[in-house]
């Protein structure tokens, strides 16, 4: 009998003990003879299932999961005898249907094969955007990649084209293209997940995007926080370098495109973009004041594009696939699909990738199933830390931007962190000044003391110290931080406290 | 080699580099397992910058540590999607078993403790991060079993 094997080699499932099984399979294979090989592949982003086993046999491809070290002999017993009997067997991966109800565009390759193989890359439409490109005039490119309506996904959803026609405008010695991979929201990891399981979507974006707005250098600004995904990063640069995509002379095109890998320090900040682009001059990562955009004047003064890592990874599905097809995708203005992550208190956990107009609500309980505890939910927290704690009045908002905006939140990157009723929001507007405290640059007074004096009037009002007075005062310092701050850091730091406040007052004491 | 020779050869291959103080603090704490004060004049002069601009970006980020770390470096994550599955009470434990809290390193020299805002594994929480490696579902049980783990595989 001859197997291929398919496991992940990204973050989770290595948290989840995938050197282990990794070993085990290897072992136990060699003690009964068996013809397999063992393909590290990336993940489909069923968290919820991995440590999830992909087998293929007689050309067909079936699952196991979540499996442990100790549960590989059985599964092997299995594939011997009647494998559809064993616990643990889930069928076709593409046919279940936490996966199958997903329209993927962005995350289509996830978890199918070895993420640094070009060749898989390429047996799968990779490249196919880069090779089209190629073929076009910069603004033809830029003028594609609007008529896309594809907007910036790190958060603020700004309508990319703009950016690229405005750096592609800006006449200059040198541009540079940024990749925004410093993703610190907690209950996000879309960007992990692709830099560990299709990391050269990432780079054929970024050379699309260097060829469209005429920059010839690239960084992406990765944060330290993901070891594994620098790992897969550095060896797909290498890797693409290798095969002629990168370097001086792109596919024999004469035309070029240089891409580093820049490793951030620790601090949340730097996910706002010109405090990115201060730590990667090498100086201390503080926010600046705009304009100047950085579009016109961005890393060491030049016109700069800079993108999050799913952004710049849809530029190269819009190139393949044209603006039309991902156009068609979605609601109102929010365009193409968006990648729900599924996080916290959460049964079923991992990445959704749908069109834009499901509510809240629907995605939570048909994907999410529900809490890990078994317990009611209580709130949930949409968009990051910065996100504001949404009561269940709220979750049958649609996922998009605009129905988010309107009700004052923010679906951001699309994290989506699920709390049970054992939650305590007092504890949570405490924290989100304590985090706002510990990473704001310092460059605007309402935000460094600001959050400080807010932590300690949240800190009052648990304690029953005049808690009217102290309520008051803490809106009014939310109002002062919202409007005085020049980033999103002070200036929304106030969603998830005024949220607890608004709607979960009963745990104010 | 020593120390400051180390510092030197890392100053001469990241002169040209544009930007290059974070990358340079990096392979400095790399190799030397922390960013020593005194490496603050040369660097200033190496990429001529004031000794301010350099000891404000060594103390901006949190990465980079001013003292050696113990054996292992064991973070907590703290952030939102942990939370929601109990990291309180397993920061709370982590501090009870080492004796320590954040920032300090415990008695033996084994573990330093910190605290990291998120480490991208939010649908598997609890999540710590013991030097490059992640474990996912952190209980107060298997926070334990991965300590003596590693108190085992380092020499007595």
């Amino acid at each position: 009998m001859s197997l291929t094997c398919y496991l992940p080699r990204d973050t989770t499932t290595l948290a989840l003990g995938g050197q282990g099984i990794a070993a085990a399979l290897v072992e136990h294979a060699a003690r009964r003879s068996l013809d397999m090989e063992l393909v590290r592949s990336g993940s489909r982003g069923a968290f919820w299932l991995e440590p999830l086993l992909e087998v293929v046999r007689d050309g067909q491809r079936m699952a196991f999961g979540p499996l442990t070290a100790e549960e590989v002999p059985g599964v092997l017993d299995a594939l011997a005898a009647d494998v559809t009997s064993h616990p643990l067997y889930l069928g076709d991966p593409q046919a279940i249907p936490w996966l199958a109800q997903q329209q993927r565009l962005t995350f289509s390759r996830a978890g199918l094969g070895d993420p640094l193989s070009i060749a898989h890359y390429q047996s799968h439409q990779g490249f196919a955007g880069l090779q089209r490109a190629l073929t076009l005039s910069p603004q033809e490119i830029v003028t594609e990649l609007t008529e896309s309506g594809l907007r910036g996904r790190g958060g603020a959803a700004f309508p990319a084209g703009i950016k690229w026609q405005t750096v592609l405008d800006t006449s200059a010695q040198q541009k540079f293209v940024v990749c925004n991979a410093d993703e610190g929201d907690s209950g996000t990891f879309a960007d992990r997940l692709l830099m560990e399981s299709d990391p050269l979507q990432l780079i054929e974006g970024m050379i699309i995007a260097g060829l469209a707005v005429g920059a010839t250098q690239g960084y992406i600004y990765l944060r330290s926080e993901y070891p594994e995904a620098f790992h897969m990063l550095s060896e797909a640069i290498a890797a693409a370098q290798q095969a002629g995509y990168l370097g001086r002379d792109i596919c024999g095109t004469g035309r070029a495109f240089a891409l580093e890998l820049r490793l951030g320090a620790g601090a949340y900040i730097c996910g706002e973009e010109t405090a990115l682009l201060d730590s990667l001059e090498g100086k201390r990562g503080v926010v600046r004041a705009k304009p100047p955009l950085p579009a016109v004047q961005g890393l060491f003064d030049q016109p700069t594009l800079v993108h999050n890592v799913l952004t710049l990874a849809a530029a190269s599905t819009v190139l393949a696939r044209g603006a039309k097809c991902y156009r068609d995708w979605g609601m109102g203005r929010s365009r193409g699909t968006l990648t729900v992550q599924l996080a916290g208190n959460i049964r079923r956990g991992g990445l959704v990738e749908i069109p834009f107009g499901p509510s809240l609500r629907e995605v939570v309980e048909n994907f999410g199933g529900g809490t890990a505890s078994g317990r009611p939910i209580k709130a949930i927290q949409v968009g990051g830390p910065l996100g504001a704690y949404l009561p269940e009045a709220q979750w049958d908002t649609a996922l998009d931007y605009e129905s988010f905006a309107d009700i004052g939140a923010m679906l951001g990157h699309g994290g989506v962190v699920v709390f049970d009723d054992s939650a305590d929001m007092s504890a949570q507007a405490r924290f989100a000044m304590e985090f706002c405290a510990a990473e704001s640059c310092g460059k605007c007074t309402p935000c460094r003391i600001g959050a400080v004096r807010g932590v300690e009037l949240v800190d009052r009002i648990i304690a029953r110290e005049a808690p009217q007075e102290n309520t008051a005062l803490l809106r009014e310092l939310c109002d002062t931080m919202e409007h005085g701050s020049l980033c999103a850091m002070g200036g929304l730091t106030p969603n998830p406290v005024r949220s607890a406040l608004d709607y979960f007052v009963e745990d104010f004491g | 080699m020593r120390t400051e020779d180390v510092i030197g050869q890392l100053i001469e291959q990241h002169r040209e580099t544009p930007g290059a103080l974070l990358p340079l603090l990096h392979a400095i704490q790399e190799r030397v397992g922390y960013v020593p004060a005194e490496c603050v004049n040369p660097i200033a002069q190496g990429l001529r910058l004031s000794r301010a601009e350099v000891h404000g970006v060594i103390s901006f980020y949190h990465d980079f540590r001013s003292a050696p770390a113990g054996r292992h470096v064991l973070q907590i994550c703290r952030a939102e999607a942990c939370q929601a599955m109990g990291s309180r009470e397993l920061e709370a434990h982590a501090r009870r078993t080492l004796g320590i809290e954040f920032g300090q390193t415990s008695a033996d020299g084994a573990i330093t403790l910190e605290p990291v805002y998120c480490l991208g594994n939010c649908a598997c929480s609890p999540s710590i991060r013991i030097d490059n490696a992640i474990h996912a579902r952190v209980d107060t049980g298997r926070f334990d079993a991965l300590l003596s783990a590693l108190s085992d595989a380092d020499p007595a």
